[in-house]
């Protein structure tokens, strides 16, 4: 059964002039893994800071396991387990006490808060590193303590902005695994990441958001059949007599100057001309990505 | 709401008592350095002060001033520094903020853990002032309640300008703006009785002067001055900047 664990109807919040997230509508389903997308300053934290009532909505509503934000945040609080963008792991604290000391603000037995929070260390391979504090570690380390940390109080629904910037490969295929493995409990996940191998890989449904607004939703594998189609054919230093003829096949191209991106199906037969007769090298076939959808919709400019 | 509070007070409770054997060294080894100072080096100078109808040695005369400054001093920076430090630094508020907390348990539970900082110099230094007999019982015990008073009213002073400066450096302004002055002239190294009038006016809109005015009663057993008019002036401060703390804290808080 499909059972909103969020439900944002039309939610906006400015500040002074600048509009951060504008009209925005979408709904997560209780076990389902959501991905938000998005340039700098698309609006993707400002929306999650609003669903655990860091920022007040300017306009709309929120609903959060059914209960409304501006009215329940205490209760809604109670119930998830967030990450921020930003580290937020006490340099005062030793990594195992940064968990019971959280445990607390939950008001979770002291018992129970050392036996989970021993528990979660052992499941982001921490337990080794238990007394020791956080500027002695590794900046992946660190964000396993933040993710570990979200969990203390088992929550229904667990809210991660930017969860793997800064790691190292490894470090964001363990958290990969361990973010599979949550998720495989039932766990409803509302991920915010740059990156697109990251969103494809976990989640079942994408938001791409640009200037305070969501450009589309779907599943990463239907957004990416719909906006560029099954495969890519990428060449660098295009001839003008192959932009010509792009130009009067109406193909689905992108033309970057120096480079020119065919979009398209490898079964069609055009798509194999173009390749055998311009570009016998210097061109490319490859399957289209979430980051070419991404790419198409959002520009390619920077957003400062 | 209290169980938050509690919450707060006891992270800076954990954090305090991992460093406990330096944390208590400066309350202890401060008035000791002062009386050295003042009550040994000046006193032969001066020999006696007028206090109430008689007059007191002037080393008697400046041991309740040490403490109420203490009281003052320990909320105060607790509240500015390191609270500054764990909001714009650490984050620590900011992480609070994603619990069961509400920005007004994180900020009470703050000021409530400055005037236990407060408290706690207060009974170290209690200590070392017994020892020289300069504090009279039962009385002397009603220092401790009252620490806890002045600790919060100062604390919530220095939560309200943690709430409004833009950088740590700022400190510096209510710190020579109000905090030396007080030091200084709130009837702490000299009486405040045989100076002209509009100084004396002065010292009595301080904070600090009603504070002192109450260590010494309480360590002498005896009060030369009205005691509600000088609880009612510390409880006030409390009154005003308390919810002005919050105010600010929240505005600064969520965006
Ligand atoms: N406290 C604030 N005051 C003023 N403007 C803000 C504030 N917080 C965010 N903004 C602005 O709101 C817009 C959206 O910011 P937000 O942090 O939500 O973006 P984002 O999608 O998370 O970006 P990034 O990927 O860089 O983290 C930006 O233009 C940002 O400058
Ligand atoms: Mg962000």
């Amino acid at each position: 059964m499909w059972e909103p664990i969020v439900e944002a109807l039309q939610i906006s919040k400015t500040y002074g002039e600048l509009v951060a997230v504008a009209e925005v509508s979408f709904a997560i389903a209780r076990g389902e893994c959501f991905g938000s997308l998005g340039p700098n300053g698309a609006g993707k934290t400002t929306t999650i800071r609003m669903i655990y009532g860091f920022s007040p909505l300017t306009a709309g509503v929120l609903k959060v396991f059914g209960l409304d934000v501006s009215r329940h945040a205490r209760a809604i609080k109670a119930r998830i387990g967030v990450c921020q963008q930003d580290n937020t792991i006490d340099p005062d604290l030793t990594i195992i006490q940064n968990l019971t000391v959280f445990a607390r603000y939950f008001n979770i037995p002291r018992p129970l808060a050392v036996r989970k929070a021993d528990e979660l260390l052992r499941f982001m391979s921490l337990d080794h590193r238990s007394h020791s504090r956080a500027l002695e570690l590794s900046g992946g380390m660190v964000r396993r303590i933040v993710l570990a940390r979200a969990l203390i109080n088992q929550p229904e629904l667990l809210i991660l902005d930017e969860p793997t910037t800064g790691l190292g490969p490894q470090s964001r295929h363990q958290v990969w695994e361990r973010l599979d493995s949550l998720r495989r409990q039932g766990l409803s996940i509302l991920l915010t990441t740059h990156y697109m191998d990251e969103a494809s890989r976990l989640c079942d449904r994408i938001i791409i958001m640009d200037q305070g607004r969501i450009l589309v939703q779907g599943k990463p594998s239907e957004l990416i059949r719909e906006h560029i189609g099954k495969d890519v054919l990428e060449i660098s230093s295009p001839a003008t007599d192959l932009r010509a003829y792009i130009h009067l096949q109406k193909m689905a191209f992108e033309d970057l100057g120096d480079r020119l991106l065919v979009y398209g199906d490898h079964d069609d037969h055009l798509y194999r001309y173009i390749s055998n007769r311009f570009c016998p090298e210097g061109c490319v076939m490859r399957t289209a990505t979430l980051e070419d959808v991404f790419l198409k919709l959002t520009g390619r400019g920077l957003r400062e | 709401m209290s169980m938050g509070i509690l919450r707060v007070w006891q992270r800076n409770l954990d954090v305090y008592r991992q460093n406990w054997k330096i944390s208590f060294m400066p309350p202890l080894l401060e008035p000791l350095l002062y009386l050295a100072a003042f009550g040994v080096g000046l006193s032969g100078l001066i020999g006696e002060v007028p206090y109430g109808a008689g007059k007191i040695s002037y080393l008697t005369f400046i041991a309740p001033a040490l403490l109420a400054i203490n009281i003052m001093n320990n909320a105060f920076f607790e509240n500015t520094y390191a609270s500054f430090v764990r909001m714009y630094y650490q984050k620590t508020f900011a992480a609070m903020m994603a619990t069961p907390l509400s920005v007004e348990e994180i900020i009470t539970g703050e000021i409530v853990w400055g005037a236990t900082k407060s408290v706690i110099a207060t009974a170290i230094m209690m200590v070392i002032l017994t020892i020289f007999n300069l504090i009279h019982y039962p009385t002397g015990l009603l220092l401790i309640p009252l620490a806890f008073c002045g600790g919060f009213a100062f604390g919530s002073m220095g939560m309200y300008f943690t709430g409004i400066v833009f950088h740590i450096e700022l400190f510096n302004l209510p710190f020579f703006l109000f905090i030396t002055p007080m030091f200084l002239f709130s009837g702490t190294f000299f009486p405040l009785e045989g100076m002209p009038p509009w100084p004396q006016m002065l010292a009595t809109a301080l904070p600090l002067t009603h504070l002192v005015d109450l260590t010494r009663g309480l360590c002498y057993g005896s009060f030369a001055k009205s005691v509600p008019l000088a609880l009612g002036y510390v409880l006030l401060f409390s009154l005003i900047f308390y919810p002005l703390a919050l105010i600010k804290m929240r505005r600064r808080l969520i965006k």
